[in-house]
Order: C-alpha cells, then structure tokens, then sequence
C-alpha cells in the first residue's frame, strides 16, 4: 500500500467519523439551498474536490480556461475601474458635475439620460414634470456638445447609456467630427445595447421590435468594428435578469447565451469572430449570496471561454476572455434601517472581487430612496478603496481558488449553467427562446419563489423580516427635482434647434434611413448620418419604430 | 347571488418599465382570489381611466419606482373628470415621503412602500374594493 492511498483511507475514516459526530449535533432536516437552487453541504472536503483537474478546470491567470482571472495580474497589477453613473438635469447641470469629477483624477465618465431618452422620445413628446429627474435630457448634437464642454474626447473613455438605435453614440461621435477627433481615437462602450436583456427583464430600454432591433444591432457591431475600432459596442447584461428575479446560475446562463446569439448573427453577416468578440463585454448584478456570486463568475468565465473557442471557434485569447463590469444589488437593500445597506454594499463588493471583475459601480446606502446623495455616493467609492488599500483584497489573484467549496459551487453552477443554455439552444437561439416566453417563465417562477422565502421567513431580511426596530419610522429623504426654469430652458432650446436646422436635409436623411430599413442596407451608418445632420434622438427613434415595429414586451403575468 | 371578486386593474404610468414588482402584485392579487386586468409599462393617463371605467375597475394599483409617480396627482383629476371618483387608487414603489403627502392629498387611497408583504397589499385592496362598491351604491 503506498502513501497516497493510506491518505486516502484514513482521510475516508476521518470523514465518516465527522459526518457521524456532525448528524449528532445538527439540527434533523436542516437543508441550506442557495438562490440558484443548489443545496448546500455543512462542510466540502477533498472529497468533493481533489484539485486532480487544476490544469483543466483552473489552470492560471491569464490562460484558458480563465477561471482564475483573464489576466495574469489581475487586480495585483491593475486595480478595477471605478465607474460610478452620473446623470442629471439639463447638460449644462451635467457638464459641471463632469467638469468636477474629472478635475479629481477620472479617465472614464458615464452618460445617464432621462427616462425620456430612454423611452425613445424628445423632450417636447412627453409629460415636462418627468424631464430631467432620472438622468439627462439630451436629445440632439448640441445637447451633446453642451454636455461635454471642455471633455478631451481623445483622452476619456466613455460609457453611454444608450439602448437601440444608439443615437448617444452617434451624437458623440458627431462632436468628436466638429472638434476634428479621428473616431479611431474614440474609446467607450455603448451600455445597454443588449435589446434581448430589455425584452425579457428591463423594458424601459425596449424601444424597438425584437427582430429590429437584433438587426440595427449586428449593423452597430459592423459599423463600429471598421469606423470606431476602439469602441466596445456591445455590453451582455445578465443585471436586467437578475433584478427581475432571475437566479445567479440563470442570469449567467442567458447572459452567455444571449451573447452567442449575437456572436453567431455576426457571423452570419460574414464577420470573424477574432474581430469582434474582443470588443465583447459584460454587465452583471452581484447580489449578497456571496460564495454564490464569486462561483457565478468563475464559472461563467469558464463557460464563456470553452464556447467562444469551441462553439464560435475564435482563436484569438482575447476573443476568450470574459471581460465584465458589474453592479452591487439594489434589490438586496432595505429602506429600513437604510444604514445597514453599507455592509451589504461590502459584502456584495467584496464577492465581486474575488469574483474577479474589471470594472465595479458600488452602490450608495440611499439608492432604495432616490438617487444618491454626494455623501452616500462618497461612502459608496470610499467602500471600494477600503476593500483594496486597507483590507487588501487585492494582494492574491483569486484568493477563493482552491477553496473545497467554492471549487465545488463553481463546477455545480457551471453545470447549471450549461443546461440552462442548453434548453435555449433547444428552443433554437435565444431570440426564439424569449419569443416563446421560456426565460421569462423562468425568471417570474424564480422572483416568485424568492419573494416566498422572504415572506415565509425562510429568507430573513435584516431590519424586513428579522431584527426589526421598534417603532421605526421609515422615511426618504425628499428628492431634488430639477429647477422647472431649467427644463423650460432646454425645451426652448430644442424649439430653437428644431427651427434652426436646415429641415430638406434632415428630411432627406431620415428618409434615407427609412429606405434602409426597407432594403437592408446598414442602419446604424443611417442614424450616424441623420444625428450628424440634425436629426433629434426622437425624430430617428420614431422612424424607425414606424419602419420596423414598436417595442412591445410578452406581458403575460 | 355571489359578490363578484374585486377587480382590479395593476398598471404602470409614465416612462418607467421595471415591472417586476407590477407583475409580482398582478400575479398574487390574481392567486388571492381578485379579478385582475394587468397591463404593460407606459400607459396613458387617459388610457388608465378609459380601462378603469370600462372595466368597471373597483381599484388602480399603479406600481412606481422612478418618478412617474409625479403624474399620479393628473390621473386622480382625470378619473374626476371622467365620473370615476369611485375608483380607489394605490400605489407601490419607491416614493419619497414629501410626495407622498402629495399624493394622499391628490385622493391617492394608500402608497405602499419596499417591505409591504404581499398579504398586506392584498388585504388593503380586498378593503378598498368593498369600500369603492359601498360608496358607489349609497
């Protein structure tokens, strides 16, 4: 008998004898399952995972399968970026707010535009009490020069909110032609342009029909790979998803899924996959089931690698590697005891680290009331920068890996994972599957069944459920809405811009972008045309819409 | 004859789509035995009463988590105006307390906040419904 298998049998008895002591003490028929439905053991041994397949399943930082990090340095050589929203008023109120934020050493800003914008409509198409107190109204190229006055466009990555048919983008890149910036040099990333993550989770951002917008998406990915190679046009959401209820596993799952849908339209259109999945990238929520959340992205990374190699067969490593910027959960705050949210926006940070994010937005404590206030949004940046300078989470690359547990969690969520992608391609792609209402069925089973847990107790919520405060007067505190004065301001600008232009050439643009989505011609170089022209963002949104359907989402509850 | 179950109609007004929590509202309401007339995000004022009165809706559940709570003061006169003060109207979301006194004032029946259990929410309704009917057959 040699040395490894007398390990191996006294670590079996230590084991039984364990599991004999432990079944003595416990509570009987205490069972612990995590959101995504796994059941959890009281204790993980080698048993459950041995380290025999480090090569395969982990192997380094930096190298395939990525499940350690798809950099070799990760957050030792280079930290995350700090990427907090900002987003108010008319865009002179948030020109200033830039103005300071990269006065404080930034190099990537975020654009948040009013839920008017959103919703595809200009200022004067919508009630004018709700202008302006969501994000910025920007409806025009002007609007855009007036928001970033004084912003080296050359310098500075921008992350624009900017579902289908992306005319923030387009009007950025509009300023950069008047300022006489070459695109090449225009670096960001259009957030929000995954229309199947707003037809299933977010139909705020859902402006067009499903079909149209797939189609003015792949045009996007096309114009921006030859005309702005350094943009990243499109950002996979699995958030949307998990706000609306999805479980971690089922996030990820369609996330990826919905990724290899655009990734095989675009090959499809004749493009190759080593140029453009490297200008792939991804957004996630990161909730507070922490070991959860750090397997969700281990093994998501895995997934995504195996599947970009194999099933799009890119050959480039970048085309492998799965870059992401997530967000702690809202949905995990409490508008009790608001406080307390601090410590949940660092546990959920924290697994989003050793997740091993690129980019991280921390929430501030106030957000279940209305947008933050300057301090909680303070508190929110100073909460990163504590986890890296003073807790030193950043001094070991994946300091999980290895760990029975998460080892174990991260090939059970993989397996999860595949199968959830698996029942889509099924069902035929992941447009077929949302058309058919089969994520969304799934994602309302599982809201509902955590919203259970929470009501029956199972799931206690501090300060909600559990450790309630006497008498606790839940207030919010009262939102700033911006000074109407301001908005009627930019209403007059918008007239006066409308009347300004010269009306036979926006007319012939917006024609020619009708005729292109009659043809099949590339639209999105269409919207470049017309915003450059004059066009407003409602002017193109409602041509388009008339062209190509109006975005409705499944509505059976 | 039985009482008809209450009816009522859960909407969302403005430019807000998050519906999770409209659809989770819907879906109870319907499981605790109401009528329920779910509607998708955006609607319009005038379409919300419009489908209250021909519904013969005894109460509106509008669900608010940005700011479109704002507009709820235009749909209480709206409903005035149409004949359908009868119909109750709650709201569920995220509102900030100033406005919400606002809103009560405006005749907004009751504004549930992040934390309402779904009984609550329901039992309120189930309430208001039969105080809509009662009023309307005095």
């Amino acid at each position: 008998m040699n040395d490894t298998t007398t390990r191996k049998g006294d670590l079996a008895r230590s084991e039984a004898r364990w599991t004999q002591a432990y079944a003595a003490a416990a509570v009987p028929g205490l069972s612990v399952t995590n959101r995504s439905g796994i059941e959890i053991k009281p204790l993980y041994t080698p048993s459950d995972w041995s380290g025999e397949r480090y090569g395969k399943a982990l192997g380094f930082p930096g190298e395939f399968p990525y499940t350690r990090g798809i950099y070799a340095s990760m957050h030792r050589g280079r930290s995350w970026t700090q990427r907090q929203l900002v987003g108010l008023g008319v865009p002179e109120d948030y020109n200033a707010r830039l103005r300071e934020i990269l006065a404080h050493g930034a190099t990537a800003i975020s654009l948040i535009p009013c839920n008017s914008v959103f919703r595809g409509y200009d200022a004067d198409e919508v009630d004018a009490e709700l202008l302006g107190t969501c994000g910025t109204v920007v409806n025009t190229v002007e609007d855009m020069e007036r928001a970033l006055e004084g912003v080296p466009l050359e310098r500075i990555s921008c992350a624009l909110n900017d579902p289908s048919p992306f005319t923030l983008h387009a009007m950025l890149l509009a300023v950069a032609k008047r300022r006489g910036i070459d695109w090449s040099r225009i670096t960001g990333t259009s957030n929000q342009s995954d229309c199947i993550s707003h037809y299933v989770a977010n139909h705020m951002f859902f402006r067009i029909a499903l079909q149209g917008a797939r189609r003015i998406l792949v045009d996007h990915v096309v114009f921006a790979n030859r005309e702005v190679p350094r943009w990243n046009p499109l950002s996979v959401v699995g958030q949307h998803m998990q706000q609306a209820g999805a479980t971690p596993a089922e996030a990820m799952a369609y996330t990826i899924a919905s990724a290899l849908q655009y990734a095989e339209d675009c090959i499809a259109r004749g493009m190759d996959p080593d140029e453009f999945l490297p200008r792939f990238t991804f957004f996630f929520d990161i909730s507070i089931s922490f070991f959860e959340e750090v397997a969700k992205f281990r093994a998501g990374r895995r997934v995504w690698a195996r599947l970009a190699r194999e099933r799009l067969g890119a050959r480039d490593p970048r085309a492998w590697r799965f870059k992401f910027h997530a967000q702690t959960s809202g949905v995990d705050l409490t508008r009790q005891q608001p406080l307390n949210n601090i410590a949940r926006v660092t546990a959920q940070a924290i697994a989003g680290i050793f997740g091993g994010l690129q980019s991280m937005h921390t929430d501030a404590y106030d957000e279940v009331f209305s947008t933050p206030t300057a301090e909680a949004a303070r508190i929110a940046v100073a909460t990163q920068n504590i986890l890296r300078e003073e807790a030193r989470l950043t001094d070991v690359i994946d300091p999980l890996g290895g760990s029975y547990y998460v080892e174990s969690l991260t090939d059970e969520m993989e397996r999860r994972i595949d199968a959830l992608i698996a029942e889509v391609d099924a069902a035929g792609g992941m447009y077929a599957a949302v058309e058919q209402g089969i994520v969304q069925h799934r994602i309302g089973e599982s809201a509902r069944r955590f919203q259970e847990a929470v009501e029956s107790g199972r799931q206690q919520i501090v300060g909600v459920n559990a450790y309630r405060l006497e008498d606790e007067e839940v207030t919010a505190a009262p939102l700033e809405y911006p000074d109407r004065n301001r908005i009627d301001a930019q209403l007059a600008t918008l007239a006066e811009f409308k009347s300004r232009r010269q009306k036979a050439i926006v007319d012939e643009a917006l024609g020619e972008l009708g005729r292109a989505a009659a043809s099949g011609g590339n639209l999105y170089a269409g919207v470049v045309d017309a915003i450059g022209v004059g066009a407003t963002h409602g002017e193109v949104c409602g041509r388009l819409r008339r062209e190509l359907g109006f975005g409705q989402p499944l509505t059976a509850v | 004859m039985r009482e008809r179950p209450p009816k009522v109609i859960v909407t969302k007004i403005g430019l807000d789509g998050h519906d999770r929590g409209s659809r989770i509202i819907a879906a109870h309401l319907r499981d605790a035995g109401m009528e329920v007339v779910y509607t998708p995000p955006w609607q319009r004022i005038d379409s919300v009463v419009k489908l209250a009165i021909e519904e013969d809706a005894d109460v509106i559940g509008i669900s608010s988590l940005a700011t479109d709570h704002l507009l709820v003061p235009k749909l209480m006169l709206a409903l005035r105006e149409a004949g359908a003060a009868d119909v109750k109207v709650v709201l569920g979301g995220i509102v900030p307390a100033a406005d919400e006194a606002k809103l009560l004032e405006s005749g907004v029946a009751q504004v549930f906040h992040p934390g309402s259990t779904l009984e609550e929410i329901a039992e309120a309704v189930r309430t208001l419904a039969t105080r809509a009917r009662e009023e309307l057959n005095t």
